[in-house]
């Protein structure tokens, strides 16, 4: 697998207003310039509009809409620093977690504006899940604790039910087979993949409508990425899928649509094409993807 | 499942969110109600040292011994020097030690006779300081025949041992695995990755471990009322007994005159003001440094 | 790989045998041989004392213990009430500082912004400096007279019904040391508490909160699970400074060998009386005290097994080495 370093384009090297053709900039109706590279009529679980953040008062990203398909695998690529890990988790409300950090634009899920007065983040999240970039179990709990853990947000305190959930999402997550002998062991006894796949399981227990996944294989190896890959197929047909990876070849594989995005002369990330995955790939319309995908990037 | 019935779902779950929400807004006030219980004893407590202390430094205070019980005045110049001598010999004995200490438990202290070691530390932390004291009395104080300087400073050195031992241990091991790894890597011994490596990143960990031994043992009386005991008189002589702030002032707290009240707070006073002068100097010379440890 | 390496090189370092370097050699030895002083006094200690106290612990046996008769003139040293006074000071001040405490780190270091958790922070480490003396002193002219005007007429009224409140408010007594001794391991137990929270990675707070976890959650289930053998450890060296607190307590629990009939009485503590009567003693009474001081050595001692035992229980056994 490449891992593609790439630095930022500088400013010299593209016109700026060219950068910020695919997204329409900060129009009034921003909704209809939202990209939307899936069929009409296929059921949209999360629009983008307009969606910029900072830490303090350095802008990681800037002006980005999109539409994300229901029941999908969308992949944001890009090279390091183009702020897609920060994108997605303005989904979750999980950017602002981070000191002085700031989100602009409107973010609706399901139709209902996330950042809307009056949200708690914490009602976001139960509906947003999110898988991070390094395996993070609780350590002091074990396997089925961990899975468990955000099942008495929702109310379940049965231990039968709890149980059957447990084991139904280990197993989404393909993980049961492999844990179900050593069930009270501690989370962190897994190996790196096995905790990956415990942490989706965990996140796939409480079912949410859209699972974030902030470069779930970066930390791992070849053979339980490819696990990983192979799982979220599965897992799209009852989740909207959002996926980060700097990996293309990682993209081509697990998503149906892909958006790539760079850093732009602001420093910020910026989003340049966004369209079906077969396409970006094979026909590319912006030249910086295609320099990109291509690996003749800068 | 379809959107539509998860949302139902959450909608189901609004009771609960209701109360989960009430329980965190109450866990929140306790948590602010705690943080003002926990100030306000500790801000009278400054207020009173100010306001009862002020009256009673002048310039005798600080120049002048203790006159004979009684007659009010003088001052307590052979209590601040002494402390100041008691103290620093107590630094000199037992940093070296309790660091060394550290650093042996965070190097090799991963096995039984680490453990061992470190259960030991931790006993001796637990130890009270009167104890302590009780100890060098037997051992060094009985068998000279006579009190010391040197016996308090002794007395002060194994309460700062553990203290200082463990949180260098701790700073030790809050250094990232990768940065040994990186020096071992270009094929550094151990002990020059400890040194030049290991330690100096957890430098400010290690300072802030000697000031809050230093700051706690400056303050100790109780290992020194039977070690160096205390002396009416000006002594720079560490083979024979010598006064302190803490001991004298506690002398003066339970004596019978106002002007020994008086000043007791004004001891309290300097000794406090010294305990907080080291730690900002500490933090104006390794302020950065101190502030990069999240 | 590179870790397994790395462990086997601790395993075999102490063992001295194989081909370390000089440098790595000397720097064991050294490291080794503070390890050894450490030893060194804290079995001397038990030695020491233990041939000091002597001729008592031959004179009254292991009786004392729970005799709580003390009579120096005619030679009685039973040390029962000065246990119990000691328990009584040091729980009250551990249950009480260690929730206060734990509730103010965590505010400090998940709810306050960083502009006011910084000089709360500093201010604290400060506080946790405020010699024992001085709390002794402000105890005397501060708070025990706030207690006898104040607060203990208060409790007696609204909380007459619980056992033991009653009595007398006086400026010293029981009531007032627990007091003073909740304030002056407040600060202790606070700040080790709030560097073991602030060192939970935050992957594991963002964790708990990707499942829509509220805040307080986030630190019932994430955060305190994750600090706990450490935040035991705050509550450890609290309860460890309250047992063998000194002369604040000398100062303020008003220095009785009666057993206190009530929150308000006149007690001891061991180490107060050690500290009372020790300049006077003489003979047995002067080997009788420091039996009592041989009994605190052998409680603390206790306390820190139990606690260390309750620690590897918690961590099953292993030791929370801090991840990057």
């Amino acid at each position: 697998m490449t891992h593609l370093n790439l630095s930022p384009v500088r400013p010299s090297d593209e016109p700026l207003p060219d950068m910020l053709r695919e997204t329409g900039g900060a129009s009034a109706e921003f909704a209809h310039a939202a990209p939307r590279p899936m069929p009409e009529g296929t059921p949209i679980a999360l629009s983008a509009h307009n969606v910029g953040a900072w830490y303090g008062s350095k802008k990681a990203i800037s002006g980005i809409s999109m539409e994300i398909a229901k029941n999908a695998v969308t992949a944001l690529i890009g090279p390091s620093g183009c702020g897609k890990s920060t994108y997605i988790r303005c989904f979750n409300r999980m950017h602002e977690f981070a000191p002085h950090a700031r989100v602009e634009g409107t973010i609706l899920l399901e139709g209902a504006d996330v950042y809307a007065p009056g949200v708690d983040p914490a009602r976001v999240r139960q509906r947003v899940g999110m898988v991070f970039q390094k395996p993070n179990p609780f350590p002091t709990m074990s396997v089925v604790e961990n899975v468990a853990a955000g099942l008495r947000f929702m109310g379940v305190r049965n231990r039968a039910e709890i149980s059957d959930r447990v084991e139904e999402a280990l197993k989404l997550a393909a993980l049961w087979d492999e844990v179900k002998s050593d069930l009270k062991k501690p989370g962190i006894a897994l190996s790196g993949g096995q905790q990956q796949r415990l942490c989706i399981a965990r996140t796939i227990a409480v079912e949410p409508e859209v699972v974030l996944m902030d470069e779930p294989c970066s930390a791992l190896d070849p053979v339980a990425t490819l696990k990983i890959e192979d799982l979220m197929r599965g897992l799209a047909e009852r989740y909207t899928i959002i996926i980060v990876t700097h990996n293309m070849q990682q993209a081509a594989r697990v998503s149906d649509y892909t958006a790539f995005l760079l850093m732009a002369g602001d420093g910020a990330g910026h989003l340049v094409e966004y369209r079906s995955t077969a396409d970006i790939f094979t026909n590319p319309h912006d030249k910086r993807t295609e320099d990109y995908i291509t690996g003749r990037f800068g | 499942m379809t959107g539509q019935e998860r949302s139902t779902f959450l909608g189901r779950t609004e009771g609960l969110y209701r109360r989960r929400k009430a329980f965190d807004r109450v866990m929140t006030g306790a948590m602010a109600l705690a943080v003002v219980l926990a100030v306000i004893p500790l801000a009278l407590i400054l207020f009173y040292l100010l306001r009862n202390g002020i009256p009673g430094l002048s310039w005798d205070f600080f120049t002048q011994d203790p006159n004979r019980p009684g007659k009010p005045g003088g001052g307590v110049r052979n209590a601040i020097v002494g402390s100041g001598i008691i103290v620093g010999m107590a630094l000199v004995i037992g940093v070296p030690v309790a660091i060394a200490c550290g650093v042996f438990l965070s190097e090799y202290g991963q096995n039984r006779m680490g453990a061992f070691v470190r259960f030991l530390i931790e006993v001796m932390a637990g130890i009270p300081s009167i104890t302590v004291g009780l100890f060098i009395y037997g051992l060094v104080v009985a068998n000279q025949g006579h009190f010391s300087a040197f016996a308090g400073s002794l007395a002060l050195a194994i309460l700062l041992v553990p203290i200082v031992a463990r949180i260098t241990e701790e700073m030790l091991l809050l250094v990232p695995r990768s940065l040994r790894e990186a020096s071992y890597a270009l094929g550094a011994p151990r002990w020059r990755t400890v040194l030049r490596i290991v330690m100096p990143t957890a430098l400010p960990g290690i300072i802030t471990g000697v000031m809050l031994g230093l700051s706690r043992i400056a303050g100790e009386a109780a290992p020194l009322l039977f070690t160096a005991l205390g002396n009416q008189f000006y002594t720079t002589d560490i083979t024979q007994p010598m006064d302190s702030l803490p001991r004298r002032i506690y002398v003066y707290a339970t004596g019978p005159y106002d002007y020994w009240h008086e000043q007791a707070w004004a001891m309290s006073l300097v000794l406090v003001g010294i305990i907080l002068v080291i730690s900002l100097a500490v933090r104006a010379l390794f302020g950065s440094r101190v502030t990069v440890r999240q | 790989m590179a870790i397994d390496r790395l462990e086997h090189s601790q395993r075999s370092a102490l063992g001295l045998k194989n081909r370390l370097k000089p440098g790595d050699w000397l720097f064991t030895a050294v490291t080794g041989f503070a390890a050894i002083v450490v030893l060194a006094v804290v079995a001397g200690m038990f030695l020491e004392l233990t041939q000091q106290a002597w001729p008592a612990l031959r004179a009254g046996g292991i009786s004392v213990v729970w005799d709580t008769a003390w009579d120096p003139s005619h030679k009685v040293f039973g040390v029962g009430a000065f246990i119990l006074g000691t328990l009584i000071t040091s729980v009250f001040a551990l249950v009480f500082a260690t929730i206060v405490a734990v509730l103010v780190a965590l505010f400090l270091v998940e709810i306050a912004p960083g502009w006011v958790a910084r000089p709360v922070s500093y201010v604290v480490e400060l506080l946790a400096a405020i010699p024992s003396v001085v709390y002794g002193l402000w105890g005397i002219f501060v708070l025990g007279v706030f207690i006898r005007d104040h607060l203990g007429p208060a409790l007696i009224r609204y909380l007459g019904w619980v056992p033991f409140v009653d009595g007398t408010p006086l400026i010293t007594g029981l009531f007032s040391a627990c007091l003073i001794l909740t304030i002056m391991i407040l600060p202790t137990v606070m700040a080790v508490s709030r560097d073991v929270i602030a060192a939970v990675p935050r992957s594991q707070r963002e964790g708990i909160l990707a499942l829509g976890a509220t805040r307080w959650e986030m630190i019932r289930i994430a955060v305190l699970p994750y600090a706990r053998s450490g935040v035991l450890g705050a509550a450890i060296l609290g309860l460890a400074r309250a047992v063998g607190e000194t002369l604040a307590v000398t100062l303020v629990i008003g220095n009785s060998v009666q057993i206190p009939g009530n929150i308000f009485a006149p007690a001891y503590t061991m180490a107060s009386v050690i500290a009372n009567q020790f300049p006077e003693a003489t003979g047995l009474h002067r080997a009788a005290l420091i039996e009592v001081a041989l009994i605190l050595l052998a409680i603390t001692f206790v306390i820190n097994v139990v606690a260390r035992l309750l620690v590897w229980k918690v961590t099953g056994g292993q030791r929370a080495v801090v991840q990057e």
